[in-house]
């Protein structure tokens, strides 16, 4: 390492600025906004506007509660669901392992329109594959899109069929990193394969367990596309509105840019929580 | 012996009577999508089961451009990915390499500031970055809007300082012993070490600007302006509208990236698992 402050700042200028302007900026100046009225010309700074109105808005803790229910339910299902696609990849009793890794992983790539185009005609009440395919095995057609637990349900599974595979990558990569011996050393004392899968696996693992966690915790929470597009603009009647979705329309539809900006600081202290929550879990121990 | 190798087969059938039903679930989406698009809207919205594709999908294909200028939407949403990419990937490994390689003042506070705001959500930004770029520098519906500010992503920077920071050091002590300059060991020393990384950290980004939605969605909201997931999605919810032509552009969305993944695969998963090793 040299010690050369003109050199490094060079190579680091250009991203810095950017980084400033269109990051560091915008977070002081989005805490800045939430507490101006935004709907006077000149903005006032007005501290409990927005954030007086957001502690009384029935409409606001419907978005954070259906957001905080997407997360607990659809999280550790998700989470649950990556650990036995990497698990069973990992297995070396395995045939035609490219296959199952394309069909696990291939969603990784497919953008949220796309999939979210196909998962709306999917599960459409009488021309979607999905319920014919109930029906023809004799149970029920659902109707996903007026009712709102299962239109809850129809947007837990788009996230998760599109980000399972996601977390699926980051924990066989984890698991590679395991040492071998570690294993060899178990099957030589007679330990059996699930026992090496609580006792060594899932500690050694655990960074990366929470890592994901955390990841998919802070993208649930910003959830939008999926109730954009699939359950239409979060219907039924708000069913399935989000934080994300919440912050869209006070902000660009109705141009109300404090009160958006007081939703996204909840959404960033959330994130803030979660985080501070994960260096504690993964902290050393003494 | 054979006990253990009867048990092996056992449970290796097991394993695949389990994962092959998930695996087909998991593809069904994406088949349906390649069958959809290649369905007439009549055959969509029928009452019989479906499961192979048609012939359709060049009638799909016009009567989507008749709904959206989609080729136009292409067309500036591959220009913007690259142009985005190659900058990005420039940046972001110009600043990995000054934050590995050199010791200078202030570089405690810039890390500090990188690591400790990463976590923060994306929507926190958002609005700042709307007001910023439409209201006070006029730059709505330009390329200039849908590249530059995306290019704050600071994963890049990261990951760019591990790569450079595990390479030995007498690699470039020994160039500056000749007298080179730091810009072209830069260029000519570390960059070609750190291909793999940069082809990772490259398809990763790509991906991004390619499916990125929401920004391009507030930002260019005018229809010449549009990037391709964006012109999609105004079909999405309209009454009169093509279905089939919604899903011939979700294939020509999706088909090209699942054609990369699966010929760069190995640095599609690496960049993705690099977001780990932090």
């Amino acid at each position: 390492m040299r010690n050369r402050n003109a050199t490094a700042y060079r190579f680091l200028t250009p991203y810095l600025l950017i980084f400033a302007i269109f990051w560091v900026w915008p977070i002081i100046s989005s805490f800045i906004i939430s507490f101006q009225a935004t709907r006077t010309v000149p903005w006032r700074f007005a501290p409990s506007f927005n954030w007086g109105r957001l502690i009384g808005d029935p409409a606001f803790f419907n978005a954070l509660k259906n957001t905080l229910l997407i997360l607990v339910i659809q999280v550790p299902v998700m989470i649950a669901l990556a650990m036995v696609m990497a698990v069973l990849l990992n297995s070396p009793l395995l045939k035609a392992r490219g296959l199952y890794r394309f069909a696990f992983f291939a969603p990784v790539v497919v953008g949220e329109v796309a999939y979210s185009a196909v998962f709306r005609l999917m599960f459409s009440l009488d021309f979607g594959i999905v319920n014919k395919l109930l029906n023809s095995i004799g149970l029920p057609k659902i109707d996903w899109f007026s009712n709102v637990t299962p239109a809850m349900a129809l947007i837990m599974i788009a996230v998760t069929w599109r980000w399972a595979g996601y977390n699926a990558i980051i924990l066989l990569a984890g698991m590679q990193s395991i040492p071998e011996d570690v294993y060899e050393a178990a099957t030589l004392d007679r330990v059996s394969k699930l026992k090496q899968f609580f006792y060594i696996t899932l500690p050694l693992l655990k960074p990366v367990i929470v890592f994901c966690l955390v990841l998919s915790i802070i993208g649930t929470m910003q959830l939008f596309t999926e109730p954009f597009l699939i359950t239409e603009r979060g219907g039924p009647g708000g069913g399935t509105e989000t934080l994300g979705l919440l912050l869209y329309r006070q902000g660009f539809r109705s141009l109300n840019f404090g009160y958006a900006s007081a939703v996204a600081y909840t959404m960033a202290g959330l994130a803030i929580a979660i985080t501070l929550l994960q260096l504690w879990l993964t902290r050393e121990k003494q | 012996m054979s006990s253990l190798s009867s048990a092996r087969l056992r449970r290796s059938i097991a394993l695949h009577l389990f994962l092959t039903p998930l695996a087909l679930i998991w593809l069904f989406p994406l088949w349906m999508m390649v069958v959809f698009s290649t369905m007439p809207d009549n055959g969509i919205f029928s009452p019989g089961i479906e499961l192979l594709p048609h012939g359709n999908f060049v009638d799909n294909f016009n009567n989507l451009q008749r709904d959206t200028n989609f080729v136009g939407a292409i067309g500036i949403s591959v220009s913007v990915a690259v142009t985005y990419t190659f900058l990005s990937v420039l940046l972001t490994s110009m600043a990995g390499w000054a934050l590995a390689r050199y010791q200078f003042f202030g570089k405690g506070v810039v890390v500090a500031i990188i690591f400790g705001t990463i976590t923060l959500p994306y929507a926190v930004v958002l609005i700042p970055q709307f007001i910023m770029v439409a209201r006070d520098f006029q730059l709505a519906n330009t390329w200039v809007a849908l590249i530059v500010p995306p290019l704050f992503n600071s994963l890049g920077v990261l990951f760019m300082r591990q790569s450079f920071s595990m390479m030995p050091d007498d690699l470039f002590d020994a160039a500056r012993v000749e007298g080179v300059k730091e810009w072209r060991i830069f260029v000519f020393v570390a960059l070609p070490l750190a291909r793999p990384m940069l082809a990772a950290l490259a398809i990763i980004l790509f991906l991004a600007s390619w499916n990125n939605y929401l920004w391009p969605l507030l930002i260019n909201s005018q229809p010449g302006a549009m990037t391709a997931p964006v012109a999609l999605g105004t079909l999405i919810g309209l009454t009169k509208v093509s279905w089939g032509g919604i899903m011939a552009g979700a294939v020509m969305l999706t088909v090209p990236m699942l054609i990369v993944f699966v010929l760069l695969q190995r640095h599609f998963i690496a960049g993705i698992a690099a977001g780990a090793v932090k």
